[in-house]
């Protein structure tokens, strides 16, 4: 693309693009994390030789698009028209998804679509779903500059940079509300106006994509999918705040987002509208990609600013805020990449309109990554305010055969764990903090009945305890001295007085560690023994995991009303314990029984349960 | 001590501005390039960027993505997000450091295998999902696992 000399021309491209007609049929393949896992790549290839095969020309497409949302159902392929996905696509289905389904516009056969047919936005993963953030993904190919200016990208910087002026592109984004993505949802404005106002001859935006949060993908999705909305949201940023250089800090594990934004970068610089005089305004912006080195801490503000100096990513005392003097003592805008994207509707939209999503104290929208024991993994996009019900009953559909709701884990390992009675809360981030858990980035982890409360927090506490940076005491011996209480408790090693001296430290540790790692970092821990701390007792006086997930600490029962004979947890038990005839309800052998619980998640329909450990029968068997 | 290719670690230390802020990246590159960072190295590195071998050694030894010893030509790669944790990933971890002989982060005494965890992949409907050289297999029962060795 040549480049573009003013706002009026790149409006007029815009409108071009935008009326230039669709192929006339188009298969679109999941590129999102999940799918590419499950090897989206490869059906990809498959479905361009077919078409390739049968010579088809430019009025049919098959491209690799951003995240289709319904990961369960991975590897999906979207197809135009319709506007339907096909899921669990495998390499035998591509020929007939390029014969009869972009050529002909029928569904693929039975085995393609599998047991769902045709996914449709009617369906009720999608269905409740308000897409802001995610709309381009399925829309566009995420590297294409064309594509994004064809759905409508970069008319929010024509507007700022042929009609408003830097304060009028920060006042837009103050008077939206928007708040925070990354975390804590701070409000997006108080930055803005800060940075803005901050003496310093140089200042800098940054865009937090060093996505740590096990079990957390939205971030590494919008990276991949629609690179060019958090460059747009940079790009108004820099021009609002009077930066001139940028960065995008991205998790170690994501080299596929920064191969992204890099090659966005580049489209956008050689189209002018990144980098010297953009748009003949004088304006200039220039912007990097920085990779991460494998440190959960660097999403820590602070952290991340000294690893893009080149240092260890230590955080230091916030004395002062990171607007006035951040990344090399200058002041610096920093926010989520999806905060980021949040900024070009808001600008070219307004933030009147923005406000009509979400509630008042928490408007537009957010996106979740959906996992965990639930039937419909998948990333998800919903107004701000939602009731976490409707996320995982509605779009999640709940719990996995056989198997109850326990508690649903929000805000990666700052976050909490939340019971069944707050279910009706709304999805906001004064109603989780008042819940004891955040909205951190968007993670929604479910968990069931076979869940253990004591190991979950025991799973965040070691997680935080390998990524603590050392520095202060109390993060670093606290989560240590945590750790090997909770351990004990998984073990059957538990004392009376253990949850007491859980809070104890526990507290300690949230009110005097450094930072927000250190000071989040007992949340897991704290909303468990909150909300779930008869599990607590039970493993500290009974030796007991009602769960059936601590080893040792519970015999396996199977309920013959329940029980249908299927075998499934004959064949997962690994002692040979089990026994049964097909469609008769099956036996287990305590003695021979190692109390591993492979038996109990096999069981589709609630028939094997943990109980109490009583005397251990005698061995009845030689082994 | 490993003979080290120095006209290898020049190219990547040309490939850059001599900048301090040009550490962690100068390290990933060697990181690439030998699978560690050897000694010599990072002392190049330090008289580049003009920044005291200490920092040099201190920023390599912080970022996990950083080693001083040699990873595996090949990795097996355990994920341990939340998801795959709830899913099983425990019970995979202990099968291949049983079959394995290795603890998690180790690497076998040829060189050839190794074993590490990552936080998460964000394939967590396939949970739990373990890694070899980067293909991902998913829906892992410790059986499966002792398969991909």
């Amino acid at each position: 693309m040549d480049r573009l000399k003013d706002p009026i021309e790149l409006e007029a491209l815009i409108g071009r693009l935008a009326e230039a007609p669709s192929p006339r049929g188009r298969l679109w393949v999941c590129g999102g994390p999940g799918c590419l896992a499950a090897g989206a790549g490869r059906i990809h290839a498959a479905i361009r030789e077919a078409a390739e095969a049968r010579g088809l020309g430019d009025g049919y497409r098959a491209d690799l698009t951003g995240c289709l949302g319904l990961c369960e159902k991975g590897p999906l392929v979207g197809v135009e028209p319709g506007d339907y996905v096909v899921g669990g696509v495998t390499l035998e289905d591509c020929e007939g998804l390029v014969g009869e389904t972009l050529l002909n516009g029928r569904p693929a056969g039975r085995r393609a679509t599998g047991a769902d047919g045709a996914i449709d936005q009617g369906h009720p993963f999608y269905e409740p779903q308000t897409r802001l953030i995610t709309r381009r993904f399925g829309r566009i190919v995420p590297e294409s500059l064309d594509d994004y200016l064809k759905t409508g990208g970069y008319s929010a910087l024509a507007l700022a940079l042929g009609r408003l002026s830097p304060l009028e592109v920060s006042e837009r984004v103050e008077r939206s509300g928007l708040r925070g993505r990354g975390g804590g949802g701070f409000p997006a404005g108080r930055k803005w106006a800060s940075c803005r106002l901050a003496e310093g001859a140089v200042k800098y935006v940054l865009a937090n994509g060093d996505e740590g949060d096990p079990g957390a993908f939205m971030n590494r999705s919008l990276m991949e999918g629609d690179p060019f909305s958090i460059i747009e949201g940079m790009t108004l940023g820099a021009y609002a705040v009077g930066a001139a250089v940028g960065f995008v800090y991205v998790r170690h594990e994501y080299p596929l987002s920064v191969e992204r934004l890099n090659g966005a970068i580049g489209s956008a610089e050689r189209a002018g509208l990144l980098g010297e005089n953009i748009l003949g305004s004088g304006f200039s912006f220039r912007l990097e990609t920085v990779l991460g080195g494998g440190a959960f801490v660097c999403g820590e503000s602070t952290a991340l600013m000294a690893s893009i100096e080149g240092r260890e990513g230590q955080p230091r005392v916030k004395y002062v805020r990171s607007t006035e003097r951040g990344l090399w003592d200058s002041p610096t805008l920093l926010q989520n990449v999806e905060t980021w994207a949040n900024v070009p509707p808001i600008v070219g939209r307004g933030p009147g309109w923005f406000r009509s999503m979400g509630t008042g104290d928490n408007p537009g929208t957010k996106v979740f990554s959906l996992v965990g024991q639930v039937r419909r993994s998948g990333l998800v996009e919903m107004p701000l305010g939602t009731p976490i019900r409707s996320l995982v009953f509605g779009v999640g559909g709940g719990p996995r055969p056989g198997r109850g709701f326990k508690a649903v884990q929000i805000g990666g390992p700052s976050g909490g764990c939340l019971p069944s009675e707050a279910l009706d809360l709304p999805l906001d981030f004064d109603n989780l903090a008042k819940a004891g858990a955040i909205m951190g980035s968007g993670g929604l982890i479910v968990m069931d009945d076979l869940s253990c409360m004591v190991d979950v927090a025991r799973y965040f506490t070691g997680f935080l305890m390998g990524e603590s940076c050392g520095k202060c005491t109390p993060c670093r011996e606290g989560l240590t001295s945590l750790h090997g209480i909770l351990d004990d408790l998984c073990r059957g090693r538990g004392r009376k007085g253990d949850p007491l001296e859980l809070g104890k430290v526990a507290s300690m540790l949230s009110k005097t560690a450094l930072c927000g790692l250190g000071q989040s970092a007992a949340n897991p821990l704290l909303s468990t023994l909150r909300h779930f701390g008869e599990e607590y007792r039970e493993h500290a006086e009974e030796g007991f995991c009602r769960s059936g997930r601590c080893q040792g600490l519970f015999w396996p029962e199977i309920n013959h009303e329940l029980c249908v004979g299927c075998g499934a947890c004959l064949a997962a038990c690994p002692a040979g314990a089990i026994s049964g005839e097909k469609k008769a309800p099956h036996e287990i052998d305590l003695a021979a029984c190692v109390s591993c619980g492979a038996c109990l998640p096999a069981c589709r329909f609630g028939a094997a349960r943990a109980v109490r450990k009583g005397a251990r029968p005698e061995r009845r068997r030689d082994s | 001590m490993s003979v080290v290719d120095e006209s290898l670690v020049g190219r990547i230390l040309d490939s850059r501005p001599p900048e301090p802020r040009y550490l962690l990246p100068i390290l990933q590159e060697i990181q690439a390039a030998f699978r560690h960072l050897p000694r010599e190295a990072l002392l190049a590195v330090a008289g580049r960027l003009k920044v005291p071998a200490a920092r040099v050694f201190s920023v390599a030894g912080f970022y996990k993505a950083l080693s001083f010893t040699p990873k595996g030509e090949r990795l097996l790669t355990v994920c341990q997000g939340t998801a795959c944790h709830l899913r099983g990933a425990g019970a995979l971890v202990e099968s291949l450091e049983k079959r394995l002989g290795l603890r998690m982060g180790q690497t076998s005494g040829d060189g050839r295998l190794g074993l590490e965890s990552v936080n998460c992949l964000g394939a967590c409907a396939l949970a739990p999902v373990v890694t070899v050289d980067g293909d991902v297999h998913g829906h892992l029962t410790p059986e499966k696992a002792q398969e991909l060795v």
